[in-house]
């Protein structure tokens, strides 16, 4: 029983093939096997929203899907965002107005407010709350946060196309 | 925590995973969305030996429209309810509730298949299939078989389904003229699960009800369709009735007490939410405002 299962996906854009036991989740693949550690491990139930990462292009809990699962998806992590350029100007905006302070649910956060600036460029203050509601900040008391993402979608709307 | 060691299949079409089911009988489970399984695995509250993965099969995914009824696929994610115009035109009670669903994370993986076969009661869609008197279609080794989902849902996490039948599919009986619907749920913050919430679907003609249709959920041990309805139906609504109504609900309930709310307290949210519901149906605000604050 239990063994391991070829699985094969892409991360970052790069194709991987791996052998993993069912169990193993997706957030501690990517951290373990890949070495992608932005990719954080809070409550292991989906609640907290530390773990948040991008498959297919929309964001999911990697800590409620197994590896296995991820069989043909392209998985995008907080490196992945990173490294690419995607999300320079909303790292800024989260660093200018400490809207981090231990850092912990950072790349969720930065995950779940570049996805609903995807989708709704414009968000008033409570969309943003509403679209972060499922991603825990025990430091900041989600204010600099929101800010950030506000003004984000405002300097984005201001850019020519 | 993680997950105990389990097997792994992934099932390559419907005859497929029924005969993993057939073979494993109740030692497997089910994988499709994973937002309900995976937390209880996780927490070590299940630890089936196998999981047999529907989530590749294409065939269970999609809402069609077959004459007067909606059918949806068991595969069907929150985040396609959402989105669906199909679902907006003939059962837009099923997006007003998957809103309340979690957050955009869960609602991109959660499937209205997986919620209905985990049956939590205090979660959204179980009531709104009971509201609008949908069925549930289940295939199994013998054949197809379909069952109402008033009689459903047996229990805390319980159903009608054996451990060797897959739920395939969910019809709806598509909104018919005049027909109007309700959703409100108490939750301490959006996205948690509800303290107490109602589903609801009426048929609404010169003022009056000739249909109402009360699902309750997060009140008892399964989603309850409401008799008290029964006396609004093809009456004046008056205060005096809409309050005659609100005692009869409340005698009916039979709420759980937990850290969330007493029953005494879940008692009364559901008769407010009961007038409000009757008075936005109705299009009548002064109905709400019998409402003890």
């Amino acid at each position: 029983m239990s063994l391991p299962v070829a699985v094969s996906l892409l991360v970052n854009g790069e194709p991987i093939d791996a052998l993993v036991l069912p169990r193993l989740n997706l957030a501690d693949f990517l951290r373990e096997n890949m070495k992608l550690t932005g990719t954080h491990v809070g409550c292991e139930h989906g609640v907290c929203g530390a773990c948040t990462v991008r498959i297919d292009g929309e964001i999911v809990r990697s800590c409620l899907m197994l590896a296995v699962q991820a069989q043909g998806a392209s998985v995008e992590t907080i490196e992945g965002l990173s490294d690419s350029g995607e999300i320079a100007d909303l790292q800024a905006a989260f660093r200018e107005r400490n809207a981090l302070q231990c850092g912990y649910c950072t790349p969720g956060m930065l995950m779940t407010a570049q996805d609903l600036l995807k989708h709704l460029p414009a968000p008033d203050r409570q969309a943003i709350r509403e679209h972060l509601s499922g991603n825990y900040c025990r430091c900041t008391g989600y204010q600099a946060i929101v800010d950030a993402v506000e003004a984000t979608a405002k300097t984005r709307a201001e850019r020519p196309a | 925590m993680k997950a105990a060691a389990f097997a792994y299949a992934r099932a390559t079409s419907v005859v497929n995973a029924l005969e993993l089911l057939a073979a494993h009988g109740d030692k497997a489970k089910v994988l499709s969305g994973g937002q309900s399984l995976m937390p209880a695995m996780n927490l070590r509250l299940i630890s089936p030996d196998i999981l047999v993965d529907i989530g590749g099969l294409t065939e269970l995914r999609g809402i069609a429209v077959r004459g007067d009824l909606l059918v949806v696929g068991a595969l069907t994610r929150h985040v396609d309810l959402l989105r669906s115009p199909e679902i907006a035109l003939h059962a837009p009670l099923l997006r007003d509730a998957v809103a309340h669903i979690a957050h955009p994370a869960i609602r991109n993986r959660g499937t209205i298949g997986g919620s209905l076969a985990h049956a939590d009661p205090a979660s959204e869609l179980p009531a709104c299939v009971v509201a609008l008197d949908a069925t549930i279609v289940v295939r199994g080794p013998t054949g197809e078989r379909r069952i109402a989902a008033t009689e459903f849902f047996r229990g805390i996490y319980e159903t009608a389904l054996s451990p060797d039948e897959l739920l395939v599919a969910i019809e709806v009986p598509v909104a018919g003229q005049g027909s109007t619907f309700f959703f409100q749920e108490y939750a301490r913050r959006h996205g948690d699960y509800a303290i107490v919430g109602l589903a609801a679907r009426a048929v609404v003609a010169t003022g009056r009800f000739t249909d109402l249709r009360l699902g309750f959920f997060a009140i008892g041990d399964r989603p309850l369709l409401a008799a008290a309805a029964g006396r609004l139906i093809n009456a004046s609504v008056t205060s005096a009735l809409l309050a005659d109504a609100a005692t009869a609900l409340a005698d009916e309930l039979d709420p759980q007490e937990d850290q969330q709310a007493t029953a005494a307290m879940r008692r009364h949210l559901a008769t407010v939410l009961l007038r409000r519901c009757v008075a936005a149906l109705l299009v009548r605000p002064e109905l709400e405002a019998g409402v003890a604050r």
